[in-house]
């Protein structure tokens, strides 16, 4: 067994990497790429008549194979299906790190989840409340109820868009410019940031088009995105380094918080930087550009 | 005795000047004789040198018992040639006590490996072997333990007179009545003739075998007529579509990519890119894709390439149409792109293997080389690798420029998977030395990068531009905790085949291993 630090519910979560639970030339060293999280995949990926298999896949791979700082998320299968309660005793038996909680509609459904997390916890004598969620929300209703769902539970971190099942059940096809999803992944940010939890972007399934991925990576960060599900190694850096501030956010940002340091003695609340009016807010959104900047390993400052 | 590299050299091999391994530039300022070869004059004027079988053209230039006869591998697993004559002389003309002197030996010369086994090849000189040609010589069906060369060893040895060629039959893509060839301008194209072209300058007999005959002159020629005894022109000279291997591909396999794209990082941390560096890479999925890679680098700082060496794919090709490479020195093409190329750019040109790697010469061009990629099948904690016997202990690879880029870059870079399958491809003590730690500088693998503590200057590059580092002993542990520690294997004491260092002395033994069985 190897022993696993405490899930820390916020982190860096730029990239959630998505990988079949059954295949164990993927699990054996999937942590070496450098995304922030790996999603283990017990639904989709996997084969009906194969459930059972990837559940023994998953559970002795956490067993055997130190994944080290790289957070091992499980996306267990819908609440609709016969799976799912089976799914949540191996994952919380084998100690990963936290579920996805597919197909997710509403508070309820994270309350079932929760409390089977809860009773595998207390089978399997691990601490209570240490696994962590997070919701995918695949339907329209998913994101009509997105603030009771991201609101539903302590344990939940945050929330996903799954752009596959979204898009069929509104009729439409991956645009270029995102207006498809537009919407929904609008709403699904405002649940977020008003929830104070995390928010991350449908994978991009073309991974041989990089400048369409970049594209929407570049939008993702404008919208205001944590983060993304991604399938393929190859589409970690770009990620990283979209996300990642660049050296002129953190050079305003480092003269920001000189700034405020400055005049915090002096009783100013509201100045000039750069012939900008600054304020409180502004030095905030300051603060966590620099602390982005440390996390993604772009700051070597003394702030 | 024990040479520099830690591996003990029977006295028997120590024998008409033969010295152990003992450091890179050990040989550098010392004078050596170059052999001559015994050369017919050809005074009369004739209307062609054409022969109409391989076995006319042999009897003529003396094919004798005991001789020793060349050819070289650009054709790689496509050639036909060295089987066609190899048939020739041991099965149509019952030759014996044959030597091969080749620039590899691979499945293409498979036939050999039965006229070994048979005893009628008792010899064999090269900087490969593959296939079942390793296994007969691993089994120690050789009268005379096998040499193994670089590619810049070779030339040295041939100057050095240690080879001494009767017969050379080189395969050329096309080539007038009298000699003049080159390895272009047939239907079998391969490109570059680097491999062969000193063979006809010091063997005592030229053979030309084409394809494709062509009105003199035949120029620029790669091979010159005078040099040239016979020319044979034959159906085909080998399968171009298949020099082109697996080897050569353009990967798309993500923990390839990723270690591809850390090679280029680390090149990118060094002093030594600035405009006008010079590179070699191998044709291995993750350094063939170091190219694709190092033009972002390129573009990004807005400097060029002087020169590309050594084998060349499309990859460098393209680098070279965009403006990105100044010269390519070629010594090999990998695929049909790199040979359509040599023919059509200026600046892509034609070197052989002594212009390329001889360290006996004054000056290869490996000597000027800023970057070297390279594969590895091992590599040991004191970072020395081994690229030509397998974990069981036999030959199974080629040397080709390894040790000679490794010595004379200023970076030498190798990349590796940490594992292949179940072995561990970072251990303790290589099986064989093929190139000596000394000359390696930086290991990336694809569970981390590991710099040579003799480099201190390379560290600091790296952690200058923030590329997480770690010790090769942690690299070392971390494959034996995945695949486990292997047992060491087991010798018979005889020795199957000499590993030369690139400057002749001698740089580790290959022995016969002892049959495996389970207790």
């Amino acid at each position: 067994m190897i022993p696993r630090p405490k899930p820390e519910k916020f982190r860096l979560r730029r990239t959630m990497m998505f990988m079949n639970a059954q295949k164990p030339g993927l699990l054996k060293d999937a942590y070496i790429y450098g995304s922030d999280s790996i999603i283990l995949d017990l639904e989709d990926a996997v084969a009906e008549n194969q459930k059972d298999a990837a559940r023994f896949s998953l559970y002795h791979a956490m067993q055997t194979i130190d994944y080290g700082n790289t957070e091992v998320i499980v996306r267990i299968n819908g609440l609709d299906t016969p799976h799912w309660r089976e799914d949540i005793r191996c994952v919380v038996a084998s100690g990963a790190d936290g579920i996805r909680i597919a197909k997710c509609e509403s508070a309820d459904d994270v309350h079932q989840v929760e409390a089977a997390t809860l009773a595998a916890e207390r089978e399997f004598g691990l601490e209570e409340g240490r696994t962590l969620l997070m919701a995918a929300l695949e339907s329209p209703q998913g994101i009509l109820n997105a603030y009771e769902i991201v609101t539903a539970s302590d344990r939940l971190f945050g929330c996903a868009i799954s752009g596959g099942d979204f898009r069929k059940s509104m009729h439409v096809r991956i645009e270029k410019g995102g207006i498809e999803m537009l919407t929904a992944r609008g709403m699904m940010l405002l649940a977020a940031r008003a929830a104070g939890v995390q928010c991350f972007d449908t994978m991009f399934p073309n991974i041989d088009d990089m400048e369409a991925f970049r594209e929407e990576v570049v939008q993702n960060r404008q919208m205001g995105f944590d983060g993304k599900s991604i399938v393929s190694p190859r589409q970690i850096r770009l990620v990283h380094e979209i996300f990642a501030p660049t050296a002129k956010e953190i050079a305003y940002a480092e003269k920001l918080v000189r700034s405020f340091n400055e005049q915090a003695d002096s009783g100013i609340g509201v100045y000039t930087v750069d012939g900008k009016m600054v304020d409180i807010p502004f030095f905030e959104d300051a603060r966590r550009t620099l602390e982005l900047a440390k996390a993604c390993g772009v700051y070597d400052g003394d702030l | 005795m024990l040479n520099a590299v830690g591996r003990e050299i029977p006295a028997e091999l120590l024998v008409d000047g033969k010295e152990v391994y003992q450091g890179k530039f050990y040989m550098d300022g010392k004078y050596v004789k170059k052999d001559s070869p015994r050369s017919r004059r050809a005074v009369t004027p004739v209307a062609d040198k054409l022969c109409a079988t391989i076995r006319e053209a042999a009897e003529k230039c003396g094919a004798h018992d005991g001789m020793t006869f060349s050819f070289h591998t650009e054709f790689r697993d496509g050639d036909y040639v060295s089987g066609m004559v190899a048939k020739v002389l041991i099965e149509e003309m019952g030759l014996k006590d044959i030597t091969v002197a080749a620039t590899s030996l691979g499945t293409a010369q498979g036939i050999i490996a039965q006229y070994i086994e048979q005893g009628r090849i008792v010899g064999a000189q090269t900087s490969g072997v593959r296939g079942p040609i390793g296994e007969v010589i691993s089994a120690g069906k050789l009268a005379t333990p096998a040499i193994i060369r670089s590619h810049g060893g070779r030339p040295r040895a041939i100057e050095a007179g240690e080879v001494h060629i009767d017969i050379a039959f080189l395969a050329c893509a096309s080539s007038d009545p009298f000699g003049n060839a080159r390895g272009v301008g047939g239907k079998n194209n391969f490109g570059s003739m680097g491999f062969g072209m000193q063979d006809a300058q010091y063997a005592d007999h030229t053979v030309v075998v084409t394809d494709t005959l062509v009105e003199a002159p035949n120029v620029p020629a790669s091979i010159r007529a005078i040099d040239v005894d016979c020319v044979v022109v034959v159906d085909d000279i080998g399968d171009a579509t298949r020099i082109s291997t697996k080897e050569a591909r353009m990967t798309d396999n993500p923990r390839e990519l990723m270690m591809a794209e850390n090679v280029a990082r680390v090149i990118a941390a060094t002093p030594y890119f600035a405009d006008g560096f010079t590179f070699q890479t191998g044709v291995g999925g993750p350094s063939l894709a170091v190219n694709r890679f190092l033009e972002d680098h390129m573009v990004e700082r807005g400097i060029t390439m002087r020169f590309a060496l050594g084998g060349t794919s499309s990859a460098i090709c393209r680098l070279q149409d965009r403006g990105l490479v100044g010269h390519i020195l070629d010594t090999q093409d990998f695929d049909q792109g790199a040979i359509d190329h040599i023919s059509t750019h200026p600046d892509h040109h034609e070197i052989d293997l002594s212009e390329y790697a001889n360290p006996a010469n004054k000056g290869a061009y490996v000597n000027q080389l800023d970057f070297v990629v390279l594969a590895a099948l091992e590599v040991d904690l004191h970072f020395n690798v081994n690229v030509i016997t397998g974990s069981d202990g036999i030959l199974r690879g080629a040397p080709g420029g390894h040790p000679d880029t490794a010595a004379g870059s200023k970076c030498c870079i190798i990349v590796t998977p940490l594992t292949r399958g179940r072995m561990a491809t970072v251990c303790d003590s290589v099986v064989t030395v093929t190139t000596p730690g000394d000359c390696v500088d930086v290991l990336v693998t694809d569970y981390g990068i590991a710099v040579n503590p003799l480099r201190q200057d390379l560290i600091d590059c790296l952690d200058r531009a923030g590329i997480p580092h770690v010790t090769i002993e942690w690299l070392r542990d971390k494959a034996y905790g995945l695949v486990g520690t292997p047992d060491p294997l087991e010798w018979e004491d005889q020795v199957v085949a000499v590993v030369e260092a690139r400057d002749g002395t001698i740089l580790d033994v290959v022995r016969k291993i002892k049959p495996f069985v389970l207790s």
